[in-house]
């Protein structure tokens, strides 16, 4: 397009990012919270008693969700959409692009494979009840790494700020 | 799709739990006779109403299992595996009524996926088209061969033949790594049982060739040539192939070879407990269930007549939990 001005994309790339954060986070928990959920109403159509355990387990895949939430808010304050100056430029706006992206990708990914894990913890919970603690570890262990893509996200986009880009 | 089991598999989970134990089986054998048997069966939930026969109380089960997996999913087309042998032993029921004009009074077996009614009405009127196409074409043959040559045992063999052929395809088609292998093992170990038969009584080549039913794992001609030797030789070709247990039990005894074969059944679905998605843990239940009735019978059985306790024992299979 002629005359368009490239160097003006850096709040759109920006946003982009805030926007891909919740918007995979948001998938990946979607998807694994319905898993775990088919998984939990199996177990309590046999045994209401087992609701409280199941529906912790069920809520596991929930929190990269809520990462990408966390992420998507954070970018849009430091960005300036939510108030402030929205004006950047374009190698700005692609740094919080890709500092958004461990958190969408990662957030994204291992939702449904903590949800896997959860729903065959929620089979162990069904069979061995008293196992609860024991099963809560195994999807938990995945939540490390969502965790570690929400730090490094989030650090990144606080510092990207004092750059001299 | 996988996915698509996470609800059921989580039923089935819970409903592993009332799954008779070894411990469950133990506390049967300890009982002092049939009556007792019948009361822990009745304490542990089986059966309905009070004072049902034990063959009553043993249908209930299995109905039991069917109406459960009928709630969990509206598709049964891959537990054709389990049904076939039902509805081709009704088939085999059907035709024989109808040519001998014998009233069909407890001929036919529950759970089966075609109506045995519906069979019947096929068989009078000569028109097996309302049949899924493989039953069609073997129901017309054996139906037509029986009223040519009134050979009862040849209009088995076809339709034993067919019903083999038929859960082998369904296996294969199912897509399921568990129900292939288990339709496998079914049609090998009914190979093997119809070539030992049929070597102790003598039969022909042509009749063994016609009985056997082509499987992977087995050389259905390779296991004719054998049969038509000697047993010696069916235990020979078996050592060489993935059966070769099959073999030293059939030296052992004719019942030890069934509860090997049930044995290889168990062995294979154990793996299905640690599977929370898929068809297999669905199949896996409904074949412990039909472990544990045929357990159940052979004590009920054992405890009826009185037999020994070692006797009873070593027909008794192994347990899914």
């Amino acid at each position: 397009m002629e005359g368009f001005d490239f160097s003006t994309m850096g709040i759109f790339f920006a946003l982009l990012g805030a926007v891909l954060a919740a918007l995979m986070g948001g998938i990946g928990s979607a998807i694994g919270v319905g898993m775990t959920g088919q998984a939990a109403a199996g177990v309590v159509t046999e045994d209401p008693s087992k609701f409280g355990k199941v529906l912790i387990l069920q809520l596991l895949p929930g929190t990269q969700g809520i990462y990408g939430l966390l992420i998507g808010f954070v970018t849009l304050t430091q960005i300036g959409v939510l108030g402030g100056n929205p004006d950047m430029s374009l190698a700005k706006g692609l740094l919080y692009l890709a500092a958004c992206l461990p958190m969408a990708i990662v957030g994204m990914v291992s939702a449904k494979w903590q949800a896997k894990a959860s729903v065959a913890s929620i089979s162990l919970v069904a069979k061995k009840p008293d196992q609860f603690g024991k099963s809560m570890i195994f999807p938990a262990m995945v939540e490390t790494y969502a965790v570690l893509a929400l730090l490094i996200s989030i650090l990144a986009i606080t510092s990207i700020g004092g750059l001299p880009v | 799709m996988s996915d698509d089991y996470i609800y059921a598999v989580a039923r089935v989970r819970s409903k592993e739990l009332s799954l008779l134990s070894r411990q469950d089986i133990d506390q049967l054998m300890a009982c002092r006779g049939f009556d007792e048997c019948l009361r822990v069966l009745s304490d542990k939930g089986w059966g309905g109403a009070e004072g049902s026969s034990a063959e009553a109380v043993l249908a209930q089960e299995e109905e039991k299992t069917w109406a459960f997996i009928r709630e969990l999913t509206e598709d049964l087309t891959p537990f054709s595996v389990l049904l076939y042998p039902i509805d081709y032993n009704n088939l085999k029921a059907a035709i024989k009524c109808v040519v001998t004009d014998a009233p069909p009074q407890d001929v036919f077996l529950s759970g089966g996926s075609i109506d045995p009614q519906a069979m019947m009405r096929c068989v009078r009127e000569n028109d097996f088209s309302s049949l899924p196409p493989a039953m069609a074409g073997a129901a017309d043959e054996a139906y037509h061969t029986l009223l040519q040559t009134g050979d009862g045992q040849l209009c088995d063999v076809l339709l034993d033949r067919a019903c083999l052929s038929g859960v082998l395809q369904c296996g294969k088609e199912s897509g399921n790594e568990l129900l292939s292998q288990y339709a496998e093992l079914k049609v090998a170990a009914a190979n093997i049982k119809t070539a030992v038969r049929a070597c102790r009584t003598g039969k022909t080549k042509a009749f063994i060739d016609e009985a056997l039913a082509p499987c992977g794992s087995l050389d259905a001609s390779s296991l004719a040539a054998a049969a038509c030797k000697s047993v010696e030789d069916i235990y020979g070709y078996l050592s060489s192939t993935p059966y070769s247990g099959a073999a030293e039990k059939l030296k052992e005894s004719y019942s030890a070879f069934e509860k090997w074969c049930d044995d290889q059944v168990m062995d294979l679905i154990k793996e299905q407990k640690r599977n929370p998605f898929t068809i297999g843990p669905l199949f896996a239940y409904v074949l412990a269930r039909q472990n544990e009735v045929s357990t159940v019978r052979i004590i009920l059985s054992g405890k009826l007549n009185e037999l020994d306790d070692g006797m009873i024992r070593e027909r008794l299979r192994d347990m899914y939990v």
